[in-house]
């Protein structure tokens, strides 16, 4: 875990990308109905950042996604390496099943709940 | 013994001295690294999959799965051992309908977050330390999961 934040944080400041993220158009142009316009880093800044903590857009962004990534692993007894890639590559269909519930959970989330976070976290 | 059960263990009953972890660490760094490189990581490409405006995640997750199938092939064709000389075995993944709930919960917060639990950690490394906050919630997450497990429905 901790060799994960050290690699990152090697690959970000010694082998640096200097272009902006290259995102989608449609993407990029959905985002920005959100306000969200940096690209130059990994993550949005203008959304991840220690000033919207204590606002309900830190409290969606950062602790309750959070809190979902965390309960939701261990109830599927799995993430996206122990399942998808490990369960497929093993073709195991409990793994499957999950894939496809991780994507239809991500689908629901993106295209169906974001527009109202957004709306209301404005 | 080993298990991949997320409601076991993962224990080994060899002991070592503690600078045997090095190892685990330089495995770490590299797959850091390649978070980044490959924009797994980035919140961005989270949202371009989930709105299927690009093919980069998919790709990356199809040749993960394709890698991750030649290795444990090689690994049972070869019978390769650990380090430690101990035979690996691959368990089978029992289903429950936990796997169900719980993969639509993750998935929720896999697009709100653009992180599963590993990439968590790249985040932190690669400049946005107030995941650390998103850190320690999914760490509750676990905890409430472990306190509510005989409750919830499987």
């Amino acid at each position: 875990m901790a060799g994960i934040a050290i690699g990152a944080f090697i690959a970000v400041n010694f082998f640096q990308n200097p272009n902006e993220v290259q995102v989608a158009e449609a993407t990029r142009q959905a985002l920005s109905e959100y306000g969200i316009q940096d690209y130059t880093r990994m993550l949005p800044a203008d959304l991840f950042n220690w000033d919207n903590l204590f606002t309900w857009k830190g409290f969606i962004f950062f602790i309750v996604g959070g809190f979902l990534v965390g309960f939701g692993t261990r109830y599927a007894g799995g993430c996206t390496s122990g399942h998808s890639i490990m369960g497929l590559s093993t073709l195991q269909w409990p793994s499957l099943v999950a894939t496809i519930c991780f994507m239809v959970g991500g689908f629901v989330s993106t295209n169906l709940l974001m527009p109202f976070i957004f709306q209301w976290v404005k | 013994m080993r298990h991949t059960d997320a409601m076991c263990t993962n224990e080994s009953e060899l002991q070592h001295p503690w600078w045997h972890n090095f190892k685990y660490l330089a495995v770490g760094i590299i797959f850091g690294i390649t978070f980044v490189k490959a924009e797994v990581i980035s919140w961005f490409r989270i949202q371009e999959m989930f709105r299927l405006h690009a093919f980069h995640m998919y790709g990356v997750i199809g040749t993960a799965v394709v890698v991750g199938a030649i290795s444990v092939w090689l690994i049972k064709y070869f019978k390769l051992r650990t380090l430690y000389g101990e035979p690996v075995h691959f368990e089978d993944k029992k289903f429950d309908k936990g796997v169900i709930y719980g993969g639509l919960i993750f998935g929720i917060g896999w697009a709100i977050t653009g992180a599963c639990p590993g990439p968590l950690f790249a985040q932190i490394g690669g400049g946005f330390s107030v995941v650390a906050v998103t850190l320690l919630s999914a760490i509750a997450g676990t905890w409430t999961y472990g306190a509510l497990r005989d409750r919830l429905p499987h």
